[in-house]
This record gives structure tokens, sequence and C-alpha cells, in this order.
């Protein structure tokens, strides 16, 4: 065993925080420092810039405009991104659609919508859950009808991120509702500005509005746009959630975000010393930092063993589970480390405002990230369902 | 041993609760018109209440409604407060008046006696950082120090302050939690003085804040606890009631068993609200501590639970989880009453 990275990756490293230096605005990243939310402008402007390096797809084959960097390097990129405080690329259509076009899209596919996806002319959102299908996504009803060289969509999709800047979404839609729960499901893009789409902002328990519900009422769509074949959506569906759960342990934001709680009780004073100094909350960070070392490893290990050319198969469920637990320990310890500071809250703290909070210990909107934080537990497959995953192919032979 | 309300509390209890679930317009009236203002105060003080239990059951009422009244900031604490120094308070009684206690500060952290703010004579000049409820305050109570180091119990005087006094600013903004508070910055603003050494009668008072906070915050946990209940049994995935799958329903469970933990808490501290300081703090603590633990469980949870809808700002449960757990925040968190309950001795 040797734990240290290779040369090779060492220079890697050294590349990327070169490159995060001279390009990231120290502006930006102040604003992901602070828990603000970004606008559409911040995440076009750093897509951009990654784009001019060739970095905007790590995971793409280099045939189509990728990187193709090994598990290694998509973990060392991330997490050198996320402790910088970049803008945190926008998955959709980079991590999600585009591995189900180069695999299941036809050529015709694949030439117009992966360079539109670089160079920034579309900006796609995810079609999934329904408010009767988030867990049981299977159960989904949203329904296309077959119409001569269209197909019409009726239904409703939830919990859209960021789908107020988006004009394109990618839908499981039901095609065959005779067929069984799995079958009968394809997979749809569709065009946001065609008639019959409406988004409507969802409001979170933080005041701030990243998620929406889309409408879609007698949407015509193209059959060109199918992707693959008719029913055979899930295929592509299941697909698709396993890239999604690719940098699931979040390493680079549990670091990040435990250097700011430092930097917080290292501002706080409690009796006029630094709140660091304080044995009891010292030791909850304590905890923490191990657990994310053990925890950093786990994941370099699962990363070598893909890099090498294994897939990650069921450990991404341990992942999630306990890489999510970290981060959401570490924005309580922010909060708790801000202490009576924590209490000023409104959602212009989460937009940029121009009369900020008093925030005399420079936290940030720490109550509002610990909030909005709880989702990652419930998002991208709740850790009910990692654990029912891991649980079937455990229990295998009890049932 | 008798764990029943009395009578006059059952029906005290009963009344509150079927006004706030009809509750509109000016809820703050009618609190006052109910009686439920003079239940925080003693008969000498002008009340008709004041005991640990009458706190108790009034802020479990009001943290079980979808509700942000600062009843604690803007009347329990400066109205007790005052009363205990033998002023009139007959105005927060019958609802015309509402008062704040500017006392803490930005380098205090959770810690009473910590005061910077200093008195020159009766005129005063510091900042005050949080005071909830200020903006409405038609008269604010500040603490000073007259003498010794930040951190002396000793030296801290409290003075009555015209909210429009040359010096005085307030700069308000929302709270997590719902409501709103001020930083408050004097400069050379005179007030009234009420009394020279005011420590012990901050300690008081901030005891009953503590019991309120923690009953307001087991009355929340008890509403969240019970949409989550429902949520479970209606809301269906993979052909059935969400509630039927165990990995669920344990938790459920789990979150029972913290419920109570925190209600026996909240009453072994209203009955000790009027023991002997130490003997006090030390319950009152353990009470803080544990509703700080359970509640901020209750509230991850019961968002776990309910998945995705738990996070809207538009389902009740979002706010009712934010007043849980930034309670957290007031009078002192989990780990102060840590310390002070082995600093009380273990």
């Amino acid at each position: 065993m040797d734990l240290t990275l290779s040369t090779e990756m060492q220079a890697f490293r050294d590349e990327v925080c070169a490159f995060l230096a001279a390009e990231l605005p120290p502006e930006l990243a102040e604003k992901g420092r602070r828990h603000q939310s970004l606008d559409k402008r911040d995440y076009e402007f750093w897509h951009a810039k990654l784009n001019d390096r060739g970095w905007l797809a790590p995971n793409w084959p280099k045939r189509f405009g990728g990187a193709e960097w090994d598990a290694v390097q998509r973990t060392i990129f991330e997490d050198e991104c996320a402790m910088a405080h970049a803008p945190r690329v926008v998955p959709f259509g980079l991590s999600m659609l585009g591995p189900v076009l180069h695999k299941f899209g036809s050529e015709a596919q694949q030439n117009h919508w992966l360079p539109r996806i670089l160079d920034g002319s579309d900006w796609w959102c995810q079609g999934y859950s329904e408010p009767g299908a988030g867990s049981d996504l299977a159960a989904l009803k949203t329904a296309a009808a077959r119409d001569g060289e269209h197909y019409v969509v009726n239904g409703q999709k939830t919990w859209t991120t960021l789908g107020q800047h988006a004009n394109m979404i990618f839908c499981l839609v039901r095609t065959d509702p005779a067929a069984k729960k799995q079958e009968g499901i394809s997979f749809l893009l569709i065009d946001m500005d065609t008639p019959g789409v409406e988004v409507r902002p969802i409001t979170l328990i933080d005041g701030g509005a990243e998620v929406n519900e889309v409408w879609f009422t007698d949407v015509r769509v193209p059959v060109e746009n199918l992707v693959g074949q008719e029913n055979a959506g899930w295929t592509y569906a299941k697909y698709l959630l396993t890239h999604e759960r690719t940098n699931i342990a979040g390493v680079g934001f549990s670091r990040a975000g435990l250097a700011a709680v430092k930097r917080i009780a290292t501002r706080a004073r409690q009796r006029g010393r630094p709140l660091i100094e304080n044995p009891h909350f010292a030791a909850r960070v304590a905890q923490v930092e191990m657990d994310l070392m053990a925890m950093a490893t786990t994941n370099l290990r699962i990363v070598s063993r893909a890099a090498a050319g294994q897939a990650p198969g069921v450990e991404s469920s341990l992942l999630k589970i306990k890489g999510t637990q970290i981060r959401q320990e570490i924005t309580d310890l922010a909060r708790r480390a801000a202490g009576p500071h924590a209490l000023p809250f409104a959602s212009e703290a989460v937009e940029g405002s121009n009369e900020p909070l008093p925030d005399p210990l420079e936290a940030g909107a720490v109550a509002a990230s610990y909030f909005n934080n709880r989702k990652l537990s419930i998002f991208g497959g709740s850790n009910e369902i990692q654990r029912e995953i891991y649980a079937k192919h455990l229990m295998k032979g009890a049932s | 041993m008798n764990f029943d309300l009395t009578e006059e509390r059952q029906m005290l209890q009963d009344t509150l609760r079927r006004f706030l679930a009809e509750a509109q317009g000016d809820v703050w009236s009618g609190l006052a018109e109910l009686g439920v203002i003079a239940a925080l105060f003693s008969e000498e003080q002008g009340g008709f209440g004041g005991a640990g239990f009458d706190l108790a059951l009034v802020f479990e009422e009001l943290g079980r409604a979808d509700l942000s009244l600062p009843l604690i900031d803007a009347v329990l604490v400066p109205g007790r407060l005052l009363a205990g120094l033998g002023e009139d308070v007959s105005g927060l009684m019958d609802g015309t008046e509402r008062l704040a206690l500017a006392h803490t500060e930005a380098n205090g952290r959770y810690d009473l006696e910590w005061v910077e703010t200093r008195a020159d004579g009766d005129r005063l000049s510091g900042e005050k950082s949080a005071v909830i409820a200020a903006s409405t305050a038609d008269r604010l109570i500040v603490s000073a120090r007259h003498s010794g180091a930040p951190d002396d119990t000793a030296g801290i005087g409290l003075w009555l302050v015209d909210p429009d006094a040359p010096g005085l600013t307030r700069r308000s903004y929302a709270l997590a939690q719902g409501g709103e508070a001020a930083d408050i910055s004097l400069s050379d603003t005179p007030g009234t003085r009420l009394t020279e050494e005011g420590f012990d009668a901050l300690a008081d008072t901030m005891a009953a804040g503590l019991l309120a906070q923690t009953a307001e915050t087991l009355g929340a946990m008890e509403t969240a606890l019970t949409m989550t209940q429902d949520y479970l049994g209606t809301r269906k995935q993979f052909g059935r009631p969400i509630g039927s799958f165990q990995a669920l329903s344990h938790r459920m469970v789990d979150l029972m068993v913290a419920q109570e933990q925190a209600r026996s808490a909240v009453i072994l501290a209203a009955a000790h609200l009027d023991h002997p300081a130490e003997e006090r703090d030390r319950v009152l603590s353990a009470a803080k501590n544990i509703l700080g633990r359970t509640g901020q469980l209750v509230a991850e949870e019961t968002i776990q639970l309910h998945g995705g809808i738990g996070m809207t700002d538009e389902y009740a449960l979002s706010r009712f989880a934010k007043r849980i757990v930034m309670a957290d925040h007031r009078f002192g968190d989990t780990d102060h009453h840590m310390e002070r309950f082995i600093a009380l001795g273990l």
C-alpha cells in the first residue's frame, strides 16, 4: 500500500490549484464562502472559464470534447474546486445528460446537443421527480402520447433544480400506460420555450428558490427528441443515476466547510477567549475532522478501484450516506460556532443584499446553510433509499 | 404525587388552545383579554399566576401554534424584570404596552454577566446585539456596567431608556425563527436608573425566559411530530403508506421517546423555577440541554421523514423546524448548559 499520490497526480493537483488561483475571481469565491446563492451569470462565467481550458467535461470522452480524466483526477479536481469555493459545475447537462447521449443518443443527437452543452447554448434541467413519484421514481405519471411526428406531453415534474435558468429539460415520461411500472417509460428532451411549459418556483426553508415545479399542458415534442428506444427509458434513467452519484462523498465541500467552522470558532469569543479553545467545542470539531479523514480515505479507495476500471457499485450508497452525514454535521457546527450571531436571517442573506445583515464573525448565512443542507440526505436518492439499495445487496440470501 | 394540571390551569390551557387554533387579526389583544399575559405574573405583581407551571402551559400552547409572537421577549422577560424591581407593569398586562430587554452583546455569547456597555452616571454608551422585539418596544430596559471587568457579576446596572432618546439607533433585521431583532447602538444616551446592581434580577428573569423557551420548543416539537405522524400515514410510495415501512416507523417511535424526555425536562424545570438559584439553575440547564438535543433530533428527522416537502417554505413544518433549532441559540445553547450543569456540581 502507498497512500501518497503519484508524482503525475501531484503535478495535476498543482496545475488545478494554479488554474483556480489565476482564474477564479475572489468576489465569486467569497459568494460561495458566505453561502450566498449564485446568479445565472456566475455559473455561465465559470462554465466558460472551464470550457476555455478544456476542463468543463472531465468525464466526457475526448472525441466529444471532454477531458477524459480518470476517477482519481476527477476527485482531485472536484475537491480542489470545492475547497476554493468555485461555483459548482451545473451537473444536469454535463454529468447527467451527456453520458446518456454518449451511450444511447443517435449520432444526430450527439452532434447537435453535446457542443451546445459545452458552449453554454443550452442550460439543461432534470425532469425526474413528480409529486407522487419521489423515492418511488418509477411511479411517475407524466404522459407522452404519440401524435404523428410529435409526442404530446401532459403532467407535472417537481424539485427541478435551477429550472428557472434552463431552456431545455430531459424528462422521464410514460409512453405506454398499459405496461408495468418500469416498462413503458421513455426519455424525452423538451424545449422549455414550447407552448404549454410552465415553471413555478418553490421557496425553500432557507428562503431561497433553487427548485421549481414544471408543468406540461399539451406540450408538443418532435419525435426526434426521443433518446434511444421508446419504452426503454428506465434503463437510461438508471444509467444516468449512476453518473449522478459521482462525487457523492463531497470531500472538498466538507474540507471547505470544516475550515470555515474553524475560522468562525477562532473569531467567536467566549468569556474573552476564542471559542475554538473551549474543549467541549473543540471535541465536536475534532470528531468530525477524524470522521472526514477516514471517509476521504474510503472515497479514495473506491475511486482508485474505479480508476482501475472497476465500476463503482453499491459502495456509492455507503459514500452518499457517510458523506452527507459529515457535510450536515459541519453545517451544524458552523451554526453552533456562530452562537447568537446565527439568529439574523433573511432571504436577502442568501440572494445577496445591498445592506448586509450584521455578521461580526464574517460567518455568512450559517443558519440558512444549515437548513438548506438538510436536502443532502433527501435528494439524489434519499439516504433511506441508499440503505435499501445496500440492504438488498447485503441480504440477498435472506429474501 | 400528581401530574395533572389544576382546574384553573386546565381551563386556561383549553381556552388558549381553542383561541390559537382560530386566531386571526389582533392576536395580541386577544391574549391580553383572555388573561394569558396576566397568567405570566404573580398576584403581587398584578397578575394571577406567574408560577413555573403557568409559564410552561402558556408557552407550550404558543409553541404548538403556527405563529411567531415575541411574547417571551416583549412581555415575559422585560415584564418580570421590571415587576421584580417593584415597577408597575399594568400596561403590559392589558396588552397596550410592549417592552424589550437590551442586554446581549456581540462578544458575550451566552454568558449573562458579559456587559461591555458603559454607564457614566445615567448616560449609557455601547452596542447591544440581537435585541428581540426591539422595533415594537415602547420602552427599553438597558443593562450597562458602571464598574468592574466585562465578566464580573457585580457592577451591572439597569436603566429604562426611551427608544427615541438621543444617541440611540436601532438597526432591525429578520430572524431565522420568525420575528425580528435589532442591533442597538447607544452613545451618551440618557436613561432612568432602575437599579445599581441588577445581575440577580437578570438571572431570575432569564430563568423564567429559559423555562418559557423550553416549553415553547416542546409545543413546536409536538406539532412537528403530529404532522409527521399524519404524513407517514397518508403519503404513499411503492403502493403503500410510507409509515408501514419499519425503517421509518421505528424512527418515528424514537422521536416519541425524545418528546417524552423533553416533556419531563420541562415539567421538572417548571417545578423548580421558584427554588433557590443553584438548585433551580441545575434543573434549568438540564432542561435546556435536553431540549437542545431532542429538539435538533426532532427537527432534522421530521424533515427527513417528510422528504422534499418538509424542505419547502409553504409547508408549515419548515417553520416549526426553524423555531425548534433556533431556540438553541437563545438563553444559552446545548453546550453552554452542559458546561453550566457541570460547573454547578456533578
